[in-house]
Order: structure tokens, then sequence, then C-alpha cells
């Protein structure tokens, strides 16, 4: 399992090099540049710029440069930030980010997968119907409309809860951020496990485990639940690489320095190293995450193996 | 255990315990509009960046708390006679926030560093008035042959290129700002660090976590320190106005520095004075690429610009945020005549004016076998979007027919600058300082970069040079004025709305007086409980 999971990593170096490739020369390519703004800039202050930034060199010259930086772990400067290196920004936010992000993972299966099980095991009853229709609910509801809704009633009403900001593993201001980003995650979730899970309780094994006369909540948990996750943690691996990486709706509406506004701003300023930044963390995470989901299947389904 | 906890902080309220601190240790929680690209004097551009500086250092001259300006570090000065030579006396009880003097040297060194083309200044051009500044900034000349001179600790002597009435109020722009020199040596680009940072204004910078919060400490070094009442600022980056007004009205912050458009008649009626909307230096415009052949009649243009109802845009898409714009000049502007030119139809009906248009375009030729066609440029935004939609239905009362082309920021401005294929351009200014030349000098013929109608009249330059050349600002007023004019008669670029800034400000929040820069320093300002 160990040399799979190296091979695996291994091969993904091509697929990041690509990754930035096409990124790199496709930043380029979108009218305007880092400088561009409301303010035009004199000719001899946009020259100066450029120098410093390493700009008037030809493209492949750039590439060449950012490529080498990169190879030594050093993902330049901002463009636009220009206190800041651009590992400093992410390096900052990530942190913010993951903890926020596993957080509403956390809730999101915990709760889902509860959810899920109830609904299966009393298929067809009013706690099933209610389970779907709230699933159904999470998912068309966008954050952006759920958010500011929690933020008014616990916040500005019932004066509970702070409507904004962060302190690192605060609670209270966790609280609302992560339900907002569990909410959606949740009901996928609960679908997921509810349709496997009807499937799972009528499968052989579990038939057979019932014959034996085992404990209800032990054929569940460890028997049906066990082949039910299985879908929902193949929608985990790419759903928790995009959790990880924030959100900007939820951490503009919240007031939450993680990275997820990075990836909106710094394309809409041509903060080109920044943008490769964001982007290189997201291939990252998402080839990680695939990995852990393959290794996953092998922990969970017997059949698979990996030699 | 963890819900306990919870609990019992919530009930407590973190925050607002934090609001409810004794006045001795005054806490200003202050939503500002995002993070400042930078904290450097010599390389800031935005409003953000102006904010937070102004609480930082403190310049030659600043802005009081109704942005007049008062001496700052310079206790008073005197101008020469032909108005090239600016000496300034300093105060010799400045310091800087590790006990150093605030020297004149400080100042030739700061002036020097923002010129240095290594330095890569965004914002040098505002400093080019100062002798050989434009051809230090352009690599031409050695950067020594700066025309600033300390005579001595405390007397900084200035040359200029040529007299420019509005010298001493550019010097409170936040490029004018002094650097701690052995600082910049010491760390270079890093010495805006909080760890390393030494100021001489009213704050000290304590932390920065980009996109969280920066937090300004009272500066103990500072000469009226003991004026200054607030104890502690944490500014607070609000991308999206809605977070802070929400914050606003969770009693977690003491203002907003914007609001949204679309909540302003909701906010008007629920926290009644505690919205403040007031006028701001700056206009909103349509250039009109005049090189184009079917907008190069003034005519044509001027039809154009009669039938746009500005009390419509003003009203209904600004929701009474904006000011209806008659003029290039925004009024209530420094160095001006009282009967600032506007255009003659700015009285007339909405009706006689349309009928009026129709008359000029049909002179022109257009009319509904031939209707004139336009394409409107502008930055994606939700306002910007809406005000072009309901001019381009003004426009069709003419027979215009309009489609639209729309960019991001970096795009559209991006057009602007290098291929200008535009017919009709959305862009606004904001004025750096409060003077006349600061808003017509966008429509010179050299001035490329701002210069969206691709105006060319050598008449409207002559006055600009004869303006420049004038020392008696009564007599210069009077030239600018008849430039504004000629610039009316021919609208190479509409002007729509002037600016208004609009804020939120908390009862508890002392000291803030709007004014046309939109320019509070904290050192004006209290809070009570």
């Amino acid at each position: 399992m160990l040399s799979y999971a190296l091979k695996r990593l291994l091969g993904a170096v091509p697929t990041l090099f690509f990754i930035i490739t096409a990124a790199f020369f496709l930043m380029r390519v979108a009218p305007g540049g880092p400088f561009d703004q409301e303010r035009t800039l004199e000719p001899s202050v946009m020259a100066n710029l450029n120098a410093t930034f390493g700009l008037d060199e030809p493209l492949h010259v750039q590439y060449w440069m950012y490529l080498k930086n990169l190879a030594q772990g050093d993902m330049g400067p901002s463009f636009v930030y220009r206190d800041f290196k651009v590992h400093e920004l992410l390096g900052s936010g990530l942190p913010v980010s993951i903890q926020l992000g596993l957080s509403a993972l956390v809730l999101a299966f915990v709760v889902g997968a509860m959810l899920g099980c109830i609904a299966a095991l009393r298929q067809n009853s009013w706690v099933d119907y209610l389970v779907i229709s709230v699933a159904t609910f999470g998912i068309t509801v966008p954050n952006f409309v759920v958010a500011p809704v929690l933020a008014l009633i616990f916040a500005i009403w019932l004066n509970l809860l702070p409507a904004g900001g962060w302190e690192n593993w605060s609670l209270q201001h966790m609280l609302l951020p992560v339900v907002t980003l569990a909410l959606p995650q949740v009901a996928v979730i609960a679908r997921l496990i509810r349709g496997a899970m009807i499937e799972a309780l009528r499968s052989d094994h579990v038939r057979t485990a019932r014959a034996y006369g085992l404990p209800t909540r032990r054929i569940v948990v460890y028997h049906a639940l066990r082949a039910a996750s299985l879908p929902a943690v193949t929608y985990l691996g790419p759903a928790a690489a995009a959790l990880l990486t924030g959100s900007i709706v939820v951490e503009q509406i919240f007031g939450i320095p993680g990275i997820g506004r990075y990836f909106v701003q710094g394309a809409l300023n041509r903060d080109y190293t920044l943008v490769m930044g964001t982007v290189i963390i997201v291939a990252v995470f998402v080839v990680l995450f695939n990995l852990l989901v393959d290794l996953a299947y092998a922990a969970l389904d017997p059949r698979v193996r990996y030699d | 255990m963890l819900f306990r906890q919870f609990g019992a902080l919530a009930a407590a309220g973190a925050i607002t315990a934090a609001l409810a601190v004794p006045a001795a240790a005054q806490t200003y929680f202050r939503g500002s509009d995002g993070d400042p690209e930078t904290l450097d004097q010599h390389k800031t551009s935005t409003v953000v960046e102006a904010n937070l500086l102004r609480d930082l250092y403190e310049g030659l001259v600043v802005y009081d708390s109704k942005a007049q300006i008062i001496p700052g570090v310079a206790e008073s000065w005197e101008v020469s006679e032909d108005g090239l030579v600016y000496t300034f006396t300093l105060r010799q009880d400045a310091k800087w926030s590790n006990g150093d003097p605030v020297t004149a040297g400080d100042f030739v060194y700061s002036l020097k560093r923002i010129q240095n083309p290594e330095t890569a200044a965004k914002y040098a051009s505002i400093l080019y008035p100062i002798k050989n500044a434009e051809a230090i900034n352009s690599g031409e000349a050695e950067v020594d042959t700066l025309g600033v001179k300390a005579v001595d600790d405390y007397t900084l002597e200035i040359t200029l290129e040529q007299p420019t009435p509005y010298f001493v109020e550019l010097l409170q722009h936040q490029t004018a700002l002094p650097v701690h020199p052995a600082s910049v040596e010491e760390h270079g680009t890093d010495f805006v660090q909080p760890e390393n940072m030494v100021s001489n204004g009213a704050y000290t910078l304590e932390s920065f976590v980009p996109n969280d919060k920066i937090v300004l400490v009272k500066n103990d070094a500072f000469r009226e320190a003991d004026q200054v009442q607030i104890a502690r600022v944490e500014v607070l980056p609000f991308e999206d106005r809605a977070t802070c007004v929400r914050r606003f009205e969770a009693n977690e912050v003491h203002s907003c520095s914007d609001l949204p458009g679309e909540q302003i008649e909701r906010l008007k009626e629920t926290l009644g004075d505690k919205v403040h909307i007031a006028p701001y230096l700056g206009v909103y415009y349509y250039g009109i690429n005049t090189k184009k052949e079917h907008l190069s009649d003034p005519n044509v243009r001027q039809a154009l610009s009669m039938v746009i109802d500005r009390e419509f845009l003003a009203d209904e898409i600004f929701s009474g945020t904006m000011v209806p714009a008659y003029s290039w000049v925004p009024p209530g502007i420094g160095n001006y005549t009282e009967d600032a030119p506007q255009f003659e139809y700015a009285d007339m009906s909405m009706l006689d004016r349309e009928d009026e248009a129709l008359r000029l375009m049909e002179e022109a030729g257009y009319g509904p076998d031939n209707p004139l066609k336009i394409e409107i440029s502008y930055n994606t935004s939700e306002n910007h979007k809406n005000a072009a939609t309901a001019i381009a239905d003004m426009w069709a009362t003419l027979g215009v027919e309009t489609t639209f082309n729309v960019r991001d920021a970096s795009a559209h401005y991006a057009m602007l600058r290098d291929e200008k294929v535009h017919d009709v351009a959305r862009a606004g200014w904001i004025g750096d300082y409060s003077d006349p030349q600061n808003f017509l000098f966008l429509n010179e013929s050299h001035n490329t970069g701002f210069n969206y109608g691709n105006y060319e009249n050598p008449e409207y330059d002559a006055l600009m040079d004869k303006a420049a050349a004038e020392t008696d600002l009564a007599a210069r007023a009077e030239i600018l004025a008849e430039a504004e004019a000629v610039f009316l008669r021919d609208v190479p670029q509409i002007p729509l709305l002037y600016y208004s800034s609009r804020s939120l400000v908390s009862d508890k929040l002392q000291g803030w007086e709007d004014n046309i820069q939109n320019a509070h320093a904290t050192r004006w300002m209290s809070i009570v409980e």
C-alpha cells in the first residue's frame, strides 16, 4: 500500500507541472496586467514597476524564472499586496481555511451519516420524508443566503454570536460559518448514505448477520454503514479539497481571513504570482484527497487491494 | 463542556465587553473598504492606505477633522516671490516612535526615495511639481538633483519646477509622508512590518494579519499624545460592504467606510442619522472617443449629454448617494471661482432638453433611417450596469442604438490606456487634492493616460498652460474656469454624477466630521460609552 501511495504521488508531479504551465500562460492571455487600475499610471512609473517585478522580460524568460524560484520553494512576491510574499499570504490564510473546512467536513459527515442512516432505517416513514425534505432544502438554498440569515438571527436579533470576525479555535466565531459551509454537504451526504444504506440493508452479508442474530445497532454500524459509506467517501474527496481551500462567499460574509478570496481577487487584480499560488494549492489538495479516497476504499471494501 | 464554555462566552459577549472597556483604554473598531496593498507610503495609491497612513505618520501639513490644511511637522512655511521656493520651519518637539527627532533630513531622504526608480513608486507622479522629480523618476537624472534641501535640522527647502499654487495641499497626500531613514536602511522593504516600523504619527503599527485586521496603538512619543483619546484602533477590512453593516448592527464596529447601495433606503430608515452621506471630491463620467468619426461632432456629443436624466441616475440608480453633475469640476473645491461654469441646460426641463437634443441630432444627419450606433464600455459592477442600461434607454429617445461591452477592471482600464477602441467608456475620478487643476488636467491632449475622450484642443491646452504659469490665485481660477467652459462646450467626456462618501458612524464615536475629502484621522475622535 505504501509503495502504491508513493507511486501515485510521483505520478502527480507531471500533472502538477502541466497545471502550473497551463495556468501561467492562460493567466497572461487575459487582457490587462497587475498595474492596470482605475488610476492609469505614468509611463515612467509603469516602466519602473515592470522592471521591479521582471515583467519587462520576454514571457518564456519569466516562465523559466518562475519555475526556477518555485523549485526552490519561492512563490515570489505578490504583485498587488506589495508588503507580502505569496507564501506569506497563503501561509497566514490557509490554516484558517483548513480549520474552517475541516470542522465543516467532520460536522457534515457525522450529521449527514446519522441522518442518512435514520432515513434508511425508517424508509418511507415521516422521518425519512423529513430528512429528504431538509436535505433538498440544504442543497438548494445557496450559502450566500444562509450566511446572512444566520448572522441576522443569531448576531443581530438574538445577540448570541458575533456577526463576523475570527479568533483561532474560538467556537463562537466558528459556529455560524461552519454550519453555513456544512449545510449543503450534510444534505448531499445524507442522501448518498440513505441510498447506499437501503441497498446495503438488503445485501446478502447483512441478511447473514441478521440470521446470526447480531444486535441491530452492530449490524447497521459495522456491516451496513461500512459498505454504504463508499459513495459518500468518493464524493468527499473532491468536496474536501474544495472545502479546505476556502470559500470566498463564507469568508467574505463572516469576515474570515482564509484564502478563499485570493482565488477571485487574485484573478481580478491580475496578481499573477498569487493566482499561481492558489492554483498550486488546489491542485495539490485535489491530488492528495483523491489518493486518500482510494486508500480509504481499500480500508472499507475488502475486495479492493493495492499491491 | 465546549458548549458550556460557548454559553458563558456568548453571555459575556467578548466583543461587547471590549467595547465596554473604560474610557481610559478606548478601542475603536473601524470598518475599512479592504486591505491596503502596502503600508509603504512611497508605494501607496489607494484611499484605504491613505486612511491608515494618516494615523501612522504625520506629514509637513495635515488635515484637521474638517479636512482643512493645518500645520503638521512643519510649524510654519514661507513661499518665495516667484512661487518656486518653499521654506518650511519644522517643530523641534516632533519625534519618531523610537524617540528620534523628526528632522528636515528625514523629509529629504523620503522625497528622494519616492522618486528613485528603484522604489517603483506607483504614485510618484503626484510629486512631479518638485524640481527634477520627473526626470529622476524616469531615470534621466541623478536622485541627488531633486529640489529638496535640509538647510539645517529644522529647516527644509523645497524648490519647484514651476509655481504650483496647490503644492502645500499636495503635501498632505500620503506619498509626502516621511519614512524613518535608519529603519529603511536597516530593514529594506520590510521596514513596514509591525516589528520594524518606526512612525511619527499619533499611532504605531502593532499587527497586520492580511484579510483579518490591522491593529494600531497610540504612540506615546507623538508630540500631541496627551490630546489623543483613542488608545487602540482595530481596522477591519470589508470587501463585502453588507458584512460591515451587519457587524455595525450587531455593535461590533463603530464605523463603516462604505455602504451597499441597495441597502441605503433601509439603513436611512432604521439607523437614521448614523448614516452619513456627504459630498465627495469626485466625478463619475463617460469618456466619448472624439477620434471616432461618428462621435467627432461636438453637437452630437452635446445632444447625448443633454438627454441624460442625471436626477434619475442619482436618485433611482444610486439611491441618492450620488449628486447630479452638470460640470466637470465638483463643487466645493478649493482655489476656484464662485460661479464655476456648468452646462447651460442644467436648469432646463427634461422635455425641453429632449427637444433640443433631437434638433441637434437631426442637424447632424441622424434620424430614424440613419440611427447613431454606440457601444458603451464599462467595468463589471452592478451599479455601472444599471447606469449604462438607463442611459441607453435615455439615448433611445434620440434613436441611438446602444450595445454594451463589459470587461473586468484590469481589462477595461488597459483598453482605455492602450488600444482606446471604445466609443463611450465609463470612468471615475477622485481628486487627490482640492484644486480644479486636479480634474481639468485629465483632458489635456498630452495626458494620454486619462484623456479618455481623446480630446485634442490647442485652445484648452493653452489655457491650462496659462493657468499653470499664473501665480495669482484669483486670476488663475478665472483661467481654469475658462478652460472648463471650453471643455463643457466640446464635451469630450460627459460628467454624469458627483460622488458622495457614505459611512455608518456609531453614536459612541465622537468627533467624526463629514468632509469633502472623507478624511477622518483617529486622533480627532473619541469614544463615549
